[in-house]
């Protein structure tokens, strides 16, 4: 196929030559109803804010346009289906857990996915078996699911639909997909790839540049956010899909929750991110490799700092690293991760894209530059020289492993009274509370509440991560099962 | 045929020089790099459209940012210069014979090779012995300098193009690690008087501020730099720009100047209003 072809695109500037009279919504009619909007996101932008119309397709329906952009899209990752998503890439793992489990089925997933999951387990109620897993004590992240791990909760699971995979997570730590798929298609599960942070994977330079990705390596879905390393504008997504996936019944999950007014913005934001993935992206993610890779070498030469890499492998727990992602560890250096990512904006202006207690990530892509790099770089070491103190005080242990008492769906809309948060020990939870970014719930509905979390959640509170999720806004009080 | 050269110095505003022929233009992997022959000015250099230098007033700029600091610290041996590919701060500091060391961090090769070949009267000491240039990104090389320099100049671009990282807070603090205790570091500071440029000046004192004990700034008048006003940056651990200064030490050495002289290098730090205002703004 022809990846030079923007088939959305090229539909919008053809209405756009029409000069066709708008007699339909959206009602700022091209941004002419409102002057300071178009002023503020500029004219182009309002004049291709349209709806859904005979030449442009619909994305409930595609036949035309939209519907080529996904067959682009599809071959571009080398999937059998591709479909465009407007709600995130949350939206595409909606659809996926939708598409495989229904109330009362089980599915196998690592717990340190991202709150979409959880969230859509709340939502079809689905019962979730966690894949044991190892956290490194040196950094304190969740490492990847081990095939052994994965074997054991298949072989006490039999009747479970499906099993979840990060491909990678948000520190670029990957399992072994191909394994994990074999194993699970062995015993008549599907494998579904929460790729939010591997877009890039499609479009390795070298068999060994980056890690495998997932449809190719066996998946049946992979939802992955484009909006992230594949350079489209924030929101737009693909849910990926392969040949054992019925595509019709998929678009049916999918329309249950999607808008009806898709945003064009989005969907021409995909066409070109994907035309240019398809063209340049190899070239593209061998640049950003190049980046990360001297920063990396920088920044441990600086001592103190870890900014750990491919020396991780174990083959069991990690089976792969992506190193397009640059995650620091700072602990020895006596600063919590959450704490250099303040210094870093605060002092600095350079906004990273997160902290937790341990480790730093500073998003690497598609935009950025050696000159950037080198004055994240300076500023790091600046850091260090500036602020460092002794690692006497900083708490090791992050990833705490769940005790799941009741169903995420049932322990959500269950009744259920507000606690303080010292007093909830030994109680079930009734939501999630999450630091975000990454958005890794530290505990979801239906988990016992156990000392650790709390004194988890106090820490991070205290070193100033962005906790969200409860509905007591302070995470003063939290939802406990009556 | 009328062949004129024009730099935009706000959306509104323009300098047009007349040119009389183009010697080189050349895109560098970092920047283009234009070099023309004016009646006016004489030879001068432009990078990426912005007038760098100009043979007819570069003395004023090359004679402040480098005698101040050096009147200041007679005794300074080790100097590292960050930019200055046109060689001009060089020739002022090779009058000094008690300059042992001259480091040069210039990004950008294609920028040297072009000044030696067609503006020799600032391209004339990199062969100096005490001069050795460091091809590299100088906020790079400070980075893995340590209590070394006894003065650290910054002739750095504006901070638009490959001079952004001399501007930042990680740079200046880069500094004061690689300099020794009664060090300063002088830095080219932009114009306080258009607006666009103003903010740049705010920006970069206040960082420096938060980076030296000491912090002060000085003007001189460059005719062909927009508005013609412009500003340089005196830094240091406690050295002062004015109380420091050995006018007698420095009239001793008879080196010869054209606009430098020590009862300028008083004046210079006395400012205007606006200016002081602009400044105190960032100060607390």
């Amino acid at each position: 196929m022809n990846q030079n072809k923007t088939p959305i695109c090229a539909a919008l500037e053809e209405l756009e030559s029409n000069r066709i009279i708008p007699f339909d919504v959206p009602g700022h009619k091209r941004g002419k109803g409102s002057s300071n909007l178009r002023e503020f996101l500029g004219k182009k932008c309002l004049s291709i804010d349209v709806n859904s119309m005979k030449p442009l397709d619909n994305l409930c329906h595609p036949v035309s346009v939209i519907k080529e952009a996904e067959e682009l899209a599809a071959a571009a990752f080398g999937a059998a289906k591709a479909f465009i998503m407007v709600g995130g890439t949350t939206s595409a793992v909606q659809a996926m857990i939708f598409y495989a489990v229904k109330r009362g089925e089980k599915i196998i997933l690592p717990r340190n996915v991202h709150r979409s999951v959880l969230n859509s387990l709340v939502l079809c109620g689905a019962i979730p078996v966690y894949i044991e897993c190892k956290s490194s004590e040196r950094l304190g992240i969740a490492m990847g699911s081990s095939l052994a791990a994965v074997e054991r909760a298949i072989r006490e699971n039999p009747d479970a639909k499906a099993v979840v995979v990060n491909n990678p997570t948000y520190y670029g730590i990957c399992s072994d997909v191909a394994g994990i798929a074999k194993l699970a298609h062995e015993h008549g599960m599907i494998l579904l790839a929460d790729e939010a942070h591997g877009t890039h994977f499609y479009f390795s330079n070298t068999h060994e540049s980056l890690p495998r990705a997932a449809i190719s390596a066996g998946a049946d879905m992979a939802a992955v956010s484009m909006h992230k390393s594949g350079g489209s504008l924030t929101q737009s997504s693909f849910l990926l899909c392969g040949e054992n996936i019925n595509s019709n019944y998929m678009r049916q999950i999918i329309n249950l929750t999607q808008t009806t007014s898709a945003s064009y913005l989005l969907m021409s934001s995909l066409d070109i991110s994907r035309s240019n993935l398809a063209l340049n992206g190899k070239k593209i993610f061998a640049d950003v490799l190049s980046l990360t890779n001297y920063a990396r070498e920088e920044i441990n030469k600086m001592g103190g700092y870890y900014a750990f890499s491919d020396e991780l492998i174990d083959n069991d727990t990690v089976f792969n690293f992506d190193k397009t992602k640059l995650a620091v560890n700072t602990l020895r250096i006596g600063l919590a991760g959450i704490e250099v990512y303040d210094i870093l904006r605060d002092e600095y202006d350079i906004q990273i894209e997160f902290g937790d207690i341990g480790n730093i990530l500073a998003y690497v892509s598609i935009g950025d530059n050696f000159k950037n790099i080198e004055m994240l770089i300076s500023a790091l070491a600046e850091v260090k020289r500036r602020f460092s103190r002794s690692e006497m005080d900083i708490m090791k242990q992050e990833y705490i492993s769940p005790i799941v008492r009741t169903a995420p769906q049932e322990a959500f809309y269950s009744p259920h009274k507000s606690l303080p948060l010292a007093q909830s020990v030994g109680k079930i939870c009734a939501e999630f509370v999450m630091c975000y970014p990454p958005g890794i719930p530290i505990i979801a509905p239906g988990e016992e509440i156990t000392k650790d979390i709390v004194n988890y959640i106090s820490y991070a509170k205290e070193k100033g991560c962005s906790l969200t999720g409860p509905e007591d806004m302070s995470i003063e009080n939290i939802n406990v099962l009556e | 045929m009328e062949l004129w050269f024009s730099e935009m110095h706000t959306s509104n505003v323009k300098l047009s020089v007349k040119v009389e022929r183009q010697l080189c233009s050349v895109q560098s992997k970092y920047q283009r790099i234009d070099i023309f022959e004016s009646p006016e000015f004489g030879r001068f250099l432009t990078l990426d459209g912005f007038m760098m230098l100009t043979e007819k007033d570069e003395f004023i700029y090359h004679e402040m940012i480098t005698h101040v600091p050096m009147a200041v610290h007679l005794s300074a041996k080790n100097v590292l210069v960050i930019g200055a590919g046109d060689g001009g701060v060089m020739r002022e500091l090779s009058k000094y014979k008690q300059i042992k060391k001259i480091d040069v961090a210039e990004i950008d090769s294609e920028v040297v090779r072009l000044c030696k070949e067609f503006l020799p009267k600032t391209a004339i000491d990199f062969d100096d012995p005490r001069v050795n240039i460091f091809y590299e990104d100088g906020l790079k090389f400070v980075r893995s300098r340590d209590n070394e320099y006894d003065i650290i100049i910054v002739d750095s671009t504006d901070p638009f193009g490959p001079g952004e990282g001399l501007f930042s807070k990680e740079f200046y603090g880069n500094c004061f690690k690689a300099l020794k205790p009664d060090g300063i570091l002088i830095n080219q500071h932009e114009s306080p008087f258009y607006e666009k440029d103003a903010q740049i000046v705010k920006r970069a004192h206040k960082r420096i501020v938060q980076s030296f004990e000491i912090s002060r700034v000085y003007q001189a008048h460059i005719p062909t730099y927009p508005s013609g006003h412009w500003l340089f940056g005196f830094a240091s651990k406690g050295i002062h720009p004015t109380k420091n200064l050995d006018a007698a030490a420095w009239n001793a050495l008879q080196i010869n100047t054209r606009y430098y002289n020590t009862n300028l290098h008083k004046g210079a730090f006395y400012l205007p209003c606006y200016v002081e205002e602009l400044l105190s703004d960032v100060e607390n």
